[in-house]
């Protein structure tokens, strides 16, 4: 039985190397990830272009504009003591805010009259406006906390009834990397394992090889042996990429143990394997493979919760993120490496993982039989 | 023959949903017995194969090979089995060595350098022992993927249509070959088409759309057709045929070359139907051949209602 398994193994290993464009493909594949999903994206955009009508050129509004450009989420593009053209720049996309300071703004605010200040958004993409809206109230107060001072200290507004302390655990900067990057682990597992060894397994059924196969001694379980043992080796490789870059690139943290991650991953690496197979029972050619992996790695990345928030989704869909084995591995990783999760805190969602094995590997086996067709 | 059969199926059947593929096939081969299994294209020759090396499970019948039960031994049987697929079933991403390399690696063999090294000293694939599998042309292919079926030292071997594609030369050299096997003992189930095959096998089994409709030796397989031909020559006989079918007593009328070949069941309604012709054509007696007998056999299938009940 090691024997045949053997035979397989270095067969697979043997094709595998004759193709080199695959092998850079399953080592590049992690790395470009990384340098979309790891630098690219950022769900917490700052720099955003700002234009500022200020008709009442004020320490006031002064201070009120430098303490927004503090913040970091403001560059200022304009400034004009008239009327700047605000929805030609907004609807042209190269101011993302246009601020409009009334002309006795000040005035009304040495009075007490409650000025008000008006702020354009274009919301058309409300994620990357949104930090930014947020952080423009605590701003303002800050600059005019600054400079009502004298005689105008009795216009500055009260000390709120409640203060409110927050406190960010486990990324205190929010730093998107911090979430995608562990996430990312799922991704790239989840398109080795599945993608591949489904393409694996009908490439041999396609071409004629499996016929061959199994009129040999070789059991089903040895072919599936075989070639699960390279495509898990190269996942592993991936697995150790990614977390380096984690570490060395990104700076994640890494509060839990290493052990434990490994050890998820292990068992999120054989249900992704278990469905390749299940897949390849499925389909009749490499193409329908093809799709019908990407038909399951679509949903793994908009609904697991890796691109989008998952509480963010209605109900329905997050009953459907549920039965994805990536999501509960994305939350397991990141569990792990963000919140250090120790093995009691782990095992819900790896509970869930297992059962997912259990039920896949069952129906891998069953249908993968020694006969054809 | 007192020896056990090799090959002993019995009613084989095998359904892809309502379509009955092969219906109630018995086969039986002697140990060290080359036999051809003839018939038309999707008639269920690949499907037979495939049950009996165990791809595939019969709906119905039994069947012992090697005296192996066809149903609950069938991990023991592809152990002492070769099977030559219709396509092309090695990897064309490996180099001929490493095709066999795997193949005595899967059964486990002893002395796997030395086999493979004979087997392709044998096959006269030493020299291209390196070449990639896929590159190789169609006859080549075909000596690898024998080689590949017999490096394991089966008892039996399963050919299917190994010579579909493959230049004379090649055809002539493989037959010799499988002689060779069959003189050591191997015991041999060829599927083809070519008639010439045919009548290289010890034995034939011609089967049409999942029916068995003859076996035997070829004079035995002849001699029960009951046909019987007349040879015309001269006077353009080879333009006649369509004329000549067309009688009643003639079952088929085909030229050759110059000459025409008539068969058909009755040597006297046969005479009667050329008689017109008597004057300008000259017709002997001659044996009717292997493609005569099939062809009718084809012809006349439906009228033993087999196609009915599948
Ligand atoms: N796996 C299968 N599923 C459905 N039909 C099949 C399958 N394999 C073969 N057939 C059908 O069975 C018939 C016999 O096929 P086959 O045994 O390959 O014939 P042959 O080898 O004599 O050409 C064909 O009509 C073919 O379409
Ligand atoms: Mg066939």
């Amino acid at each position: 039985m090691w024997e045949r398994i053997g035979a397989m193994v270095f067969k697979e290993l043997r094709q595998m190397a004759r193709d080199p464009g695959m092998i850079v493909m399953m080592l590049m594949f992690p790395i470009i990830q990384l340098l979309i999903f790891g630098f690219a994206i950022n769900s917490d955009p700052r720099h955003l272009p700002m234009a500022v009508e200020s008709n009442d050129n004020s320490a006031f509004s002064r201070a009120i504009l430098s303490s927004l450009c503090n913040t970091g989420y403001f560059d200022l593009i304009e400034l004009a003591d008239q009327p700047v053209e605000g929805d030609r720049l907004i609807a042209e996309g190269r101011a993302q805010f246009v601020l409009t300071v009334p002309s006795d703004f000040s005035r009304a605010l040495v009075r007490g009259e409650h000025p008000q200040l008006l702020l354009t958004v274009d919301a058309t993409d409300p994620a990357s406006t949104g930090p930014a809206v947020a952080a423009v109230n605590e701003a303002v107060s800050q600059a005019l906390a600054r400079e009502l001072h004298g005689p105008l200290a009795a216009r500055q507004p009260g000390p709120p009834p409640v203060s409110l302390v927050l406190h960010r655990s486990y990324n205190p900067e929010g730093v998107t990397s911090h979430n995608t990057v562990p996430g990312l682990l799922a991704i790239i597992l989840s398109m080795t394992m599945v993608a591949l060894t489904a393409m694996s397994v009908t490439r041999e059924v396609e071409q004629g090889t499996m016929e061959n196969l199994l009129a040999t001694p070789l059991r089903p379980i040895e072919v599936m042996v075989g070639k699960i043992v390279p495509y898990f080796g190269m996942g592993l490789v991936q697995v150790l990429v990614v977390l380096a870059a984690a570490r060395i690139v990104f700076q994640v943290p890494f509060e839990g143990s290493f052990v434990l991650l490994l050890a998820v991953t292990l068992l999120f690496t054989l249900v992704s394997l278990a469905l390749g197979f299940t897949l390849s029972t499925l389909v009749e050619s490499q193409v329908m493979s093809m799709q019908a992996s990407m038909l399951y790695l679509l949903p793994s990345i908009l609904l697991s919760g890796f691109a989008f928030p998952y509480r963010g989704m209605p109900l329905l869909v997050q009953w459907l993120a549920e039965i994805l084995p990536p999501t509960h591995y994305i939350r397991l990783v990141r569990g792990i490496m963000l919140k250090g999760w120790d093995a009691r805190l782990a095992a819900p969602e790896a509970g869930v993982l297992l059962v997912m094995l259990l039920v896949l590997g069952t129906v891998a086996v069953r249908r993968y039989r020694d006969t054809i067709a | 023959m007192s020896e056990a059969p090799a090959i002993a199926v019995r009613g084989l059947t095998k359904r892809f949903g309502p379509r009955t593929v092969v219906d109630h096939v018995d086969l039986t081969v002697q140990p060290g017995r080359i036999c051809g299994f003839l018939g038309p294209n999707g008639s269920g020759k690949t499907t037979t194969l495939r049950m009996i090396c165990g791809l595939l499970i019969p709906d119905a019948g039994e069947g012992e090979v090697l005296g192996l039960d066809l149903k609950t031994q069938r991990r023991a049987i592809k152990q002492q089995i070769g099977y030559m697929t219709q396509k092309f079933g090695l990897f064309g991403d490996l180099t001929i060595a490493e095709n066999l390399e795997f193949i005595a690696r899967v059964y486990g063999l002893d002395r796997k350098r030395a086999r493979v090294d004979a087997a392709l000293e044998q096959l006269g694939l030493a020299s291209r022992a390196d070449q990639l599998a896929g590159k190789l042309s169609g006859g080549w292919k075909q000596r690898l993927a024998l080689a590949a079926a017999v490096l394991h030292e089966p008892k039996i071997l399963l050919l299917d249509e190994p010579t579909a594609g493959v230049d004379p030369q090649a055809r002539r050299e493989f037959w010799d070959q499988i002689h060779g096997l069959a003189r050591d003992g191997m015991t041999v189930l060829v599927s083809t088409h070519y008639m010439d095959e045919a009548e290289r096998c010890h034995e034939i089994a011609y089967i049409a759309y999942g029916v068995m409709l003859a076996r035997g030796t070829t004079a035995e397989v002849i001699a029960a057709s009951g046909l019987h031909a007349l040879q015309g020559e001269g006077g353009g006989a080879d333009r006649l045929a369509a004329e000549i079918e067309a009688r009643p007593g003639v079952a088929m009328a085909a030229p050759f070359g110059t000459t025409l070949h008539v068969c058909g069941p009755d040597p006297a309604a046969l005479r009667e139907a050329v008689k017109p012709w008597a004057g300008q054509v000259r017709f002997t007696e001659s044996a009717p051949t292997l493609e005569d007998v099939f062809i009718h056999l084809m012809r006349d299938a439906p009228d033993h209602s087999v196609l009915e009940r599948a």
